[in-house]
This record gives C-alpha cells, sequence and structure tokens, in this order.
C-alpha cells in the first residue's frame, strides 16, 4: 500500500515536470515563431567603451643655467652666467636660445699705464643673446667606472645674437661646440665652448673680436 | 642697470628645477602590445645609441616618454630603453588597434594655429635680429607680432610691429604671402660717436616674403619690406629689409 503510493506520487511529480518542460518549449517556440525581430528581455544600455589611450609625455624642449669663464678680448677673462633654453626638431637638430652676462676687466693698457680707466663700471657689463641652431654628432655612451652608463652625444651650433658691452649693441656670430651627457632621463649635464664674434671700435680702431667662451650647464627637459 | 646677485640665480635655477623635476616622474604611460616579430630598444633616444634589447611579438611595453621621434618603454623583464616612432607605430594598444602616434608632418603644418619664428637680415645696412610670433585666423591670413633688435656700425635700436599677412596659396610647396604692417622704430646713435639724439618714431611697412615647409614642426621663411618711417623732420624716410630665418609651427 505504501509503495503503490510512493510509486503514485513519483509518477505524478514526473507528469508536472515534463508539463512545465513541454509548456516551457513550446512557449520559447512560440517567440521564436512569431515572425520578426524577437524581443530582447534585456535591453543592453552599455555603450561600446571608447579607450582613450593614455596621453605620452612628450619632453622636446630643454631649459637649463649655466656658469663658466669667458674670454673678452682685450679685457681679461671673468666668470659668466646665463640660461638656457633649446627645442628639439629631432634626434638630430636642435634650436637654442641663450642669455648671459659677465663683467670684463682692465685692458693690458690700463694696468700699465695706471692712467684713467678707458670704460666705467657700469660699461664693464657685458651682456648677449643669441639663436643657434644646432646639430648632434657621435652619440654614444660614457661609462662610469664599471656598472654606470650615460647616454650623451656631442654637438655643434651655429647662431646669431647681440652683445651689448660698453653702452653699444653689437651684431655677433656665435659658433660652439658642447657635449651633452644624460645623467638622468630628463637632467642633462652639458660641456661646451662658444666663441662669440663681433665687430669694435672700443680701442680706436675697428676689428673683429673673439670671446671665447667655456661652461658647464644643467638642463632639464619638459 | 641693477644686476641680479649670483646665489639669487642659483637658487631660481634651482627651484626652478624642483618644480620641473615633478611631472618628470609621473608614473604610467601608455601600454602597448609588440605585433612585430621583435622590436628595437636602444639605449638612447637616437638611432645612434646601441641596440640593448630586443622584445618579442606578443610583448607588452609601457610607453612613459616622447622626445622628438623616440619613445621611453619599459618591457615586461624590467628593461627600459627607446624605440622609435617607426617600431611603435607598428605596435597595437589593448583594443589590438594600431598604436596612434601623432607625427607632426606637411598636414599638420598645413592646419597650424601659431608659429614662432627667428630671423636675421639687414636693415638699410644695419643688422636686425628679430623674433615674431604668428597666429593664423584662417589658413590664408594671419596676424604677427614682431619685435626687432637693430645693431650697426653708426646707431642701434629696435623695432616692433605688428603685420596683417596674406597667403594666397598656402598648400604651394613655396608659398608666396603679402604683409601690412605698422610700428614704431628706435633708433640710437652708437656712443663711441659724436652724440646725437636718439629718436622714436612710427613706421608703416609692406612686405613680400616666401614660406616652405621643412620637416617635422620647422619651416623656412624669407621676405622682403619697404618702411616708411614718420619722422618729425621735414621729410619721411623710406627704408629697405631684407631678412631670412626659421620657424616652428604648433
Amino acid at each position: 500500500m505504501e509503495g503503490w503510493i510512493r510509486i503514485f506520487l513519483l509518477r505524478a511529480a514526473l507528469v508536472a515536470l515534463s508539463m512545465v518542460i513541454i509548456s516551457g518549449c513550446s512557449r520559447s517556440k512560440g517567440i521564436d515563431g512569431g515572425g520578426g525581430e524577437p524581443e530582447a528581455v534585456i535591453q543592453p544600455e552599455v555603450e561600446r567603451r571608447e579607450i582613450k589611450p593614455a596621453k605620452i609625455d612628450t619632453e622636446d624642449f630643454e631649459i637649463g643655467a649655466y656658469y663658466g669663464i669667458m674670454s673678452v678680448e682685450d679685457f681679461e677673462t671673468n666668470s659668466v652666467y646665463g640660461a638656457r633654453l633649446a627645442y628639439h626638431v629631432n634626434e638630430s637638430f636642435f634650436v637654442e636660445g641663450t642669455y648671459g652676462r659677465t663683467d670684463v676687466g682692465l685692458t693690458s693698457f690700463e694696468k700699465l699705464s695706471g692712467g684713467a680707466p678707458i670704460l666705467t663700471d657700469a660699461q664693464r657689463e657685458y651682456s648677449y643673446y643669441d639663436f643657434s641652431a644646432g646639430y648632434n654628432l657621435l652619440p654614444g655612451e660614457a661609462y662610469f667606472g664599471r656598472n654606470r652608463a650615460f647616454s650623451g652625444a656631442l654637438y655643434v651650433l651655429i647662431g646669431a645674437g647681440n652683445t651689448n658691452f660698453a653702452d653699444d649693441d653689437h651684431f655677433t656670430f656665435v659658433i660652439g661646440a658642447g657635449y651633452r651627457m644624460l645623467m638622468l632621463d630628463w637632467l642633462a649635464m652639458h660641456l661646451g665652448v662658444r666663441n662669440h664674434m663681433f665687430s669694435s671700435d672700443i680701442l680706436g680702431e675697428s676689428k673683429t673680436t673673439n670671446n671665447i667662451e667655456m661652461t658647464l650647464s644643467l638642463t632639464g627637459f619638459f | 642697470m641693477s644686476r641680479l646677485p649670483l646665489y639669487r640665480f642659483i637658487a631660481i635655477v634651482t627651484l626652478a628645477f624642483f618644480c620641473l623635476s615633478g611631472p618628470a616622474h609621473g608614473k604610467g604611460g601608455r601600454t602597448v602590445v609588440i605585433a612585430d616579430p621583435y622590436i628595437e630598444l636602444h639605449t638612447g633616444p637616437g638611432s645612434g645609441y646601441p641596440i640593448f634589447h630586443v622584445a618579442d611579438r606578443g610583448e607588452q611595453l609601457v610607453v612613459s616618454k616622447r622626445r622628438t621621434n623616440w619613445f621611453k618603454v619599459l618591457t615586461e623583464d624590467g628593461k627600459k630603453g627607446w624605440v622609435d616612432a617607426d617600431q611603435l607605430m607598428r605596435t597595437l594598444d589593448l583594443d589590438g588597434e594600431p598604436t596612434e602616434i601623432e607625427m607632426p608632418g606637411r598636414g599638420e603644418y598645413l592646419e597650424r594655429n601659431t608659429e614662432v619664428g627667428f630671423q636675421i637680415g639687414d636693415f638699410d645696412g644695419t643688422n636686425a635680429i628679430s623674433v615674431y610670433g604668428a597666429y593664423l585666423l584662417n589658413e590664408n591670413l594671419s596676424v604677427e607680432l614682431w619685435g626687432t633688435h637693430l645693431s650697426g656700425d653708426f646707431s642701434s635700436g629696435w623695432m616692433t610691429n605688428i603685420n596683417l599677412v596674406h597667403q594666397p596659396y598656402p598648400s604651394w610647396f613655396v608659398s608666396p604671402y603679402f604683409a601690412l604692417g605698422t610700428g614704431l622704430i628706435h633708433i640710437e646713435p652708437k656712443a663711441t660717436l659724436v652724440q646725437t639724439e636718439s629718436r622714436t618714431d612710427q613706421e608703416a611697412h609692406v612686405g613680400f616674403g616666401l614660406r616652405t615647409y621643412l620637416s617635422e614642426r620647422f619651416l623656412i621663411r624669407a621676405e622682403y619690406r619697404s618702411y616708411v618711417v614718420f619722422t618729425k623732420r621735414d621729410s619721411n624716410e623710406e627704408v629697405d629689409e631684407w631678412k631670412a630665418g626659421f620657424a616652428f609651427f604648433f
């Protein structure tokens, strides 16, 4: 008796389950066979994600300061300091603007004669600016000891600018060469030599003067 | 003239450096996947620097910074080196698209907004050094501001002027332009000469020039200008100026 009831209940459950399955199938068939576009249950409201790639930091400008010595023709050698701003156009070329100043000393004549100075103190202030184009030569690595290597390059440059000296402006040509060494990716050290050439008549006759400058600079890329 | 004391100069420079070093160390960057069989890492940003490492296809690179056409990358195994733009352009972004890199070229030149340049020339026998900035209103018309330093054997001075420039054929390889402008000119006789008075006058000028695109962000231009200086004397002065130089654009 007990066994019969169990079998009956089991069969009833089986029938109910199959009915559910069949009805489920037929419902889904009905949707499929309904013609037209299937009605989506969930409307996806997700738009295609626009992946904006992170911007790459461009560092083509180089700014820095320098300190060194400058020999002003006929007027001794003195310390010079200045600032520079460069724009690197490609791996070989760059353009640069510099501004520097120094104080000149006494001419040999002034020292030997002991007479009146040719220039006043204010006139002994020497300042210059120039714009130049540079070309990187001989790129390579320099090694410090066994484990350290720094990349660097030798460069040459040519430019023009103006020198203010003894209350006068002088159109000035500049040629130079330097070695740039990257201490860090953004920090560079330069050792440079430049010749500033201009025509001057401070000591009577007009002549072309060569004013040679040797500097050490520290620059940062940004 | 007051002088900037050396210690203050050093202080300003040091301060500028600390300001500068801040953003330069920003972490992150763009991740790309190598699609070529391999990619070459150089020790420095230039083709002359030796290749010290080769990363294989499928490896991810993090691009942290760019210098001219070179990109600093970090490989999966921690190698840092520089990859050139041609190779980086053949990598894929994380969504499988080719990596997009801005390469300034002739197209960008024709669509430029601003231009900054430097010129040297001859202003009636006087050497002239000029710096200018130009803003392009459209592809034909631009407004320019000029500053010129004059230095000659007998006099020196400065000139500042504003220019309206019309470039009728901007896409020509060598493109002509016409300029019209006005400004101020200041002339100071040399200190070694007999002292005469310095003077500042207004001027007006017309000009004609040629401009050509060179490469990357560079262009060269040369021009001729004819000035009329409105002096306080009986007659006006007419001056010719020839100059040439280079410029770059943004």
